[in-house]
């Protein structure tokens, strides 16, 4: 083998987001490559999710940099004529930063220069199904260092130092939980890495099981280390094909390596793991419930008086972190708890994943240190607003977050201020809303996406959920009555208070977080069935205004047809037969089309 | 494949795969070959290789990458060479027998071989 530090090829082609997007991008790069003899000068490497989701498939050159965005297969021949045959950047591929001009290098542009990526390091880097790639930076040498140079207690105290917090939700501290089941009785303990990611909008669990699927078992070699288990289960729900075969191909890679198996690199400590796959639903990533699948019962929560690091998985203490928890342990092994803990804020240590959707232009995945204001997130790094609209609120967190007001745009994002803000941390799912987002539809369609994902044990979670949705369907349809939100504000905080889990516990939070910072809004429907975003359809009417200079389109898009009118004369809605559907507002390119 | 018996070991292993990712990690050197037609014309393509070919023979850690037309067509084909934060060197009609002395005495003795430079760039 050869041991050069050179480059082995001139240049390595990264190519992400081919799986649902483009399958054949990557057989049609190989052709071309070979057809002009470039083969064996530049490798073509199928790389995991690189985060930039509004603009995939993406591809990314190095040593230069170049970054293509939104390439297919039809973009092959000219990309490799002209950039790896002649080395000029073809600007049609590139990246249009929403502010100012086109990107053609992946370190220019705003997305990925103002992140500051740990969890994420190698997703988009890596080949996920190569151990070797990531044998290559480094990888699996943080479990040497544990096994070798620490003691299981020095193992927990550097993560302790660190200050890391659990990345699944709560934010718990990791150290804790690794003490507890470190003195935990038992000849047999589990590590557990929970991959079910339930929010809606959230993809960053999925995205890392499929892109860098090592550094997750090396973080659980290093746990199971420090807590004396052996065995190990990584829980992914079964729709998540992609990042089950990913994680199922690095266990059976590493341990061709000894990597994983008996005596890991002759240290005489032995640590198996297999992946569990199970049905997906949002209760299922807690950490009872989550247990309950891997036994094969309901995947139903569990009182938790008894902490599952004592009494856990098949009874048995059992420490459970999510895969992004795990991902960061080798880092903080290998580079020190010091380093980690001088980024982010001083309780809130590292940095944060966050996954932007909703009305944003640069959608995806962004990591940044704890407590970057939610200005920095939303408009630096994603790019702002689409369509020049006006910034309204971020529901964060999650069903179970809250909605944050503009008014609050420049709050630290940390565990500790989010919840002052009525909104939570959750694993980092942001959805940004504009001024013709109604956050009480926002709030009602949580509620009714959780509404079948109660479990229905507490009544308090199972009831209080339907008659708070019923609530609030009631005054998006202008049936509400002032009393409501009384009743609304006492009823959510009984939910959260009687439920036994993290689910009921935090289910009114877009209720309640939207009363306190919106109430204006719930007024307006109310008292003056209004709704000052524009959506709820049974309060609003769309109406053509003297913009129109009768071009006809919206008169063609209605699928009612119930706009009429003459050729270059003003057109008009019939409010009987209009249904409310908002297409002409979108087409209308005169601003002819009004709300009210 | 072998079993890995030690720390040892995997660092070895490290070593000896860590040129296949090399082109995505960083390097304080980068020699850049002038690929516009002119360049390719002239023989930029064989230059590259010869330097691909002696950096690999030599195991150094730099990186090689390519550019479109410089605009000195009479002097391609152009190769760069930057190295840390020292000014950018470009050299004029290199060809693939001046590839092994431009790297020894540039990149190894940290000379320049000034009969071939055509100009110098502050970084």
């Amino acid at each position: 083998m050869n041991t050069s530090k050179t480059q082995k090829h001139r240049a390595d082609l990264l190519v992400s987001c081919v799986h649902d997007r483009a399958p054949d991008l990557i057989p049609a790069l190989e052709a071309e490559v070979k057809r002009r003899g470039l083969e064996g000068e530049v490798k073509v490497v199928e790389a995991g999710c690189r985060g930039f989701c509004s603009m995939g498939p993406v591809l990314l050159i190095q040593p230069d940099g170049t970054f293509y965005v939104n390439v297919q297969p039809a973009d092959v021949p000219e990309m490799v004529e002209e950039t790896l045959v002649k080395g000029r950047v073809v600007e049609r591929m590139t990246y249009q930063e929403p502010s100012s001009h086109a990107c053609a290098l992946y370190e220019d542009i705003s997305f990925y220069s103002k992140q500051h990526r740990i969890v994420l390091r190698n997703c988009g880097m890596l080949n996920p199904a190569s151990v070797e790639e990531y044998i290559a930076v480094g990888g699996y040498e943080a479990v040497g260092k544990a096994l070798f140079d620490m003691t299981p207690e020095g193992v927990i105290e550097e993560v302790k130092k660190a200050g890391l917090r659990g990345r699944g939700g709560a934010g718990f501290a990791a150290a804790r939980k690794w003490e507890t089941g470190r003195k935990a009785e038992g000849d047999i303990k589990y590590v557990l890495a929970n991959g079910d990611e339930g929010d809606p909008n959230c993809f960053m669990d999925r995205a890392l099981m499929e892109a860098d699927p090592h550094s997750i078992l090396e973080g659980m070699i290093i746990g199971a280390y420090a807590m004396d288990a052996h065995q190990g289960y990584i829980y992914i729900p079964y729709e998540h094909t992609l990042s089950v075969k990913t994680m199922r191909n690095a266990i059976e890679s590493a341990r061709a390596y000894g990597l994983i198996g008996e005596d890991i690199l002759g240290s005489g400590f032995d640590f198996e793991v297999e992946v569990r796959v199970g049905a997906h639903s949002f209760v299922g990533g807690e950490s009872t419930a989550l247990m309950h699948a891997i036994e094969g019962t309901v995947s139903e929560p569990r009182p938790k008086h008894i902490h599952t690091t004592e009494v856990g998985l098949w009874g048995k203490p059992t420490c459970l972190n999510n895969v992004k928890t795990w991902n960061l342990v080798p880092e903080i092994i290998g580079k020190g708890a010091e380093w980690f803990a001088s980024i982010g804020t001083e309780k809130s240590t590292g940095t944060q994943v966050f996954s932007l959707a909703g009305k944003i232009n640069n959608v995806g995945l962004a990591e940044v240190p704890m407590g970057t204001t939610i200005r920095e997130l939303i408009f630096d790094v994603g790019g702002g607003i689409p369509n020049g609209r006006e910034f309204k609120a971020i529901q964060i967190g999650g069903p179970s977050g809250g909605a944050v007001p503009a008014s609050l745009l420049d709050m630290p994002m940390d565990y500790e201020t989010l919840e002052e803000a009525g909104s939570m941390m959750g694993t980092g799912g942001v959805v940004v809303l504009d001024d013709r987002s109604c956050v009480i539809d926002v709030a009602r369609y949580f509620l009714d996406f959780l509404k079948d994902q109660s479990c229905g044990k507490c009544s308090s979670c199972r009831e209080g959920i339907r008659y708070m949705l019923e609530m609030l369907t009631n005054i998006t349809e202008g049936k509400g009555k002032m009393s409501d939100l009384e009743v609304l504000e006492r009823m959510g905080k009984s939910v959260k208070i009687s439920s036994m889990c993290g689910l009921g516990k935090s289910v009114p939070n877009p209720v309640l977080s939207t009363l306190r910072h919106f109430r204006d809004e719930y007024v307006a429907h109310i008292e003056d069935h209004k709704c000052p975003a524009g959506v709820c359809k049974a309060l609003i009417e769309h109406y053509i205004n003297d913009q129109c200079n009768g071009c006809g389109l919206c008169l063609r898009k209605c699928p009612q047809d119930a706009i009429t009118g003459e050729k270059k004369e003003l057109h008009t809605i019939d409010a009987e037969k209009c249904i409310q559907c908002g297409v002409c507002f979108d087409v209308c390119r005169f601003d002819a089309v009004g709300v009210r | 494949m072998p079993k890995l018996k030690s720390l040892d070991e995997l660092k070895k292993l490290r070593e000896q795969l860590q040129g296949d990712i090399k082109a995505r990690t960083d390097s304080s050197t980068t020699i850049t070959v002038g690929m516009g037609t002119c360049g390719i014309a002239a023989g930029a393509r064989e230059t590259m290789h010869a330097i691909l070919a002696e950096l690999e023979s030599r195991g150094m850690d730099t990186h090689v990458t390519t550019v479109g037309c410089i605009g000195m067509c009479s002097k391609e084909p152009l190769v760069d060479i930057q190295q840390g934060d020292e000014p950018r060197v470009t050299y004029g009609n290199v060809n693939t027998e001046m590839v092994p002395r431009m790297i020894e005495e540039h990149l190894v003795q940290g000379n320049m071989v000034d009969e071939w430079v055509v100009g110098r760039v502050e970084g």
